[in-house]
């Protein structure tokens, strides 16, 4: 996965020079791509660095969730694949940061902002996997969400940020197939099975229709990352369309959808559905989830516990280049 | 239980290779650096992927209709055959460091004699799994010589490491009879005559380290007889407790 619109404010544009302005803009328009060393408004790289850190910041965190339960997975080929795929999610992670620093922004400091709650990431990682059926529901829904946010930033104006969409779109569309076939046996074993399939989608798919980020009605910010092809399509647009491909998928494996609103609209030929709860939105975005005091506590843990790691790191390759310098002095 | 010795050899090369294949991804997103949840998840996946070939060969020479996963969740304690080596707890990263170089120094070795085998499947395994254990003792190596040449903190953290885990490796070059039956046939690998290879190459990055070889001292083993260690049953209820609660379910 994992991005999620969050309903980013555009940077005011400092005035800078028009004529550079406007060949930047007229390079985006006619579709080609901006480059590391390409002039670029202030605004396009500060909303940029947030985004790409954003998304950097949801896979990282996003392996949580899975990887609790990894140890606990029913097969051994259930067991490889979620590994894998949660290790992906680390390989996404470490694409994002490297297009994030083509800006000019390090690791170090993107991580920090995450540690200290100033950065923000995907709100549907604050939710607990507290069965099995939550890995076929997050591989369906949360991936599935998140490839309708992610395919159209394929094609995002930044050329370092859509090459490494282009490669983390082919992975996450596996994920959510791999997904959705957990769901699929799940929901055609036995009873309890199938019980832990509807809970699963009861838990999972609101907060996955809420990935898409407020309404457009909400959202106020979207016109210049679409003039500045960072963005393609609305929230609103996305969230349908993820509607749209995801209620007859679940329909099919017998489950049902935790919402009475939801029916085919014959004259749109869209599926209608209920009103989402906004308040929960808002407030799993604060902080106040289920799982984001615990998922932050375990960064920083990990961070925290392998600072001697990487200090050892540092130490020795210093070691080795002064060994080395001092060889080569000595040879002279 | 009575097995076959071609049996009881293939479940142990699968038991040592899925249990510490379970210890690292128990790593996942907890680690010093993203690099290194890429690289325990890698080393992982190898260990897990050779744990169901031999699990697949084991469950067919047995011929009694066990697949991989009956014989990863539905067996006990005692029936598992790993060495108490690849059970012990993650501990710090040295520590895990120090147990990966360990087993994968013993291991490489091993799956390269084991591709000579006459026994066709072992040999097709072992072919695989050589390429990929080759870069876990690369990785490790590299780590614990980092780790031992690098701050005080890390060196100290290090030592003790393989201070505490030195004696387990004893147990990797025991045989027994099942083991020496299969070994006159040409099947299996007698495991002492890989010790000298082992030592070369533990020696070289501990001195690289500039740690300390730990003197012999007495060594628990059992593991392949099936006493474990207390930790053992943790992994078990951990990984078996979907199997276990839910009996006869497909997943």
């Amino acid at each position: 996965m994992y991005t999620q619109a969050l309903n980013v404010k555009d940077e005011p544009t400092a005035a800078g020079d028009p004529v550079l302005e406007a060949r930047f803009q007229a390079h985006v328009d006619a579709e080609l791509k901006i480059e590391p060393n390409d002039w670029m408004p202030e605004g396009y790289r500060k909303t940029l660095t947030r985004q790409i850190s954003q998304h950097a910041h949801s896979e990282i965190v996003g392996m949580l969730p899975e990887g609790n339960w990894i140890t606990r997975a029913p097969t051994l080929r259930r067991k490889a694949a979620l590994l894998a795929k949660v290790q992906d999610e680390g390989g996404h992670g470490l694409y994002l940061y490297s297009a994030a620093e083509t800006l000019g922004t390090s690791r170090e400091q993107m991580f920090e902002q995450l540690l200290s709650g100033k950065a923000k990431y995907s709100s549907i990682f604050n939710y607990p996997t507290l069965t099995w059926a939550d890995i076929g529901a997050i591989g369906w829904l949360v991936d599935g969400a998140a490839i309708m946010n992610q395919i159209p930033l394929c094609r995002c104006s930044y050329g370092p940020y859509a090459r490494a969409m282009i490669r983390i779109c082919k992975e996450e569309s596996f994920h959510q197939r791999q997904g959705y076939e957990i769901m699929m046996t799940l929901a055609r074993g036995t009873p309890e099975q199938k019980a832990m399939a509807q809970d699963a989608l009861n838990r999972w798919w609101w907060p996955s229709v809420m990935m898409f980020g407020p309404s457009d009605t909400e959202s106020q910010h979207s016109d210049q990352t679409m003039r500045w092809k960072i963005k393609r399509f609305s929230n609103d647009d996305l969230r349908q369309k993820f509607i749209d491909a995801t209620v007859p998928q679940g329909h099919f494996i017998g489950l049902e959808f935790p919402d009475k609103d939801l029916k085919f609209n014959q004259e749109t030929q869209h599926w209608d559905f209920g009103e989402i709860d906004w308040t929960e939105f808002k407030r799993v975005i604060a902080g106040d989830g289920p799982c984001n005091k615990q998922r932050m506590k375990q960064r920083r843990a990990a961070h925290d516990n392998g600072r001697w790691v990487r200090e050892a790191a540092l130490a020795y390759a210093e070691k080795r280049r002064n060994r080395e310098a001092a060889a080569k002095i000595a040879a002279e | 239980m009575h097995e076959t010795p071609l049996f009881a050899y293939a479940l142990r090369l699968a038991d040592n290779a899925l249990i510490l294949g379970h210890r690292l991804s128990e790593w996942i997103g907890h680690s010093p650096a993203l690099e290194e949840d890429l690289a325990l998840g890698n080393m992982g996946l190898d260990l897990i992927g050779q744990a169901r070939a031999f699990y697949a060969y084991a469950g067919e020479v047995e011929g009694k209709g066990r697949d991989e996963d009956k014989l990863a969740y539905l067996r006990d304690a005692k029936d598992w055959r790993n060495v108490l080596l690849v059970e012990q707890p993650n501990g710090d990263f040295a520590a895990t460091m120090i147990r990966q170089l360990l087993f994968a120094a013993y291991a490489h070795p091993l799956y390269a004699a084991l591709t000579k085998s006459k026994d066709q499947t072992l040999a097709a395994i072992a072919a695989k799994a050589e390429k990929e254990i080759a870069y876990h003792v690369r990785h490790s190596g590299e780590w614990v010589i980092r780790l031992g040449d690098g701050t005080a903190e890390s060196y100290a953290r290090t030592q003790e490491a393989l201070d505490e885990l030195y004696a387990y490796s004893t147990e990797l070059f025991e045989s027994d009879d099942v083991e020496r039956a299969l070994i006159e046939a040409g099947i299996a690998v007698d495991p002492a005559v890989l010790r000298p290879e082992w030592e070369r190459t533990v020696n070289h990055v501990f001195s690289e380290a500039t740690l300390k070889t730990p003197p012999q001292s007495f060594a628990q083993t059992g593991g392949r007889s099936g006493r474990h260690s207390e930790h053992f049953g943790y992994i078990l209820a951990d990984m078996q407790f979907l199997q276990r609660t839910y009996p006869g379910a497909a997943w």
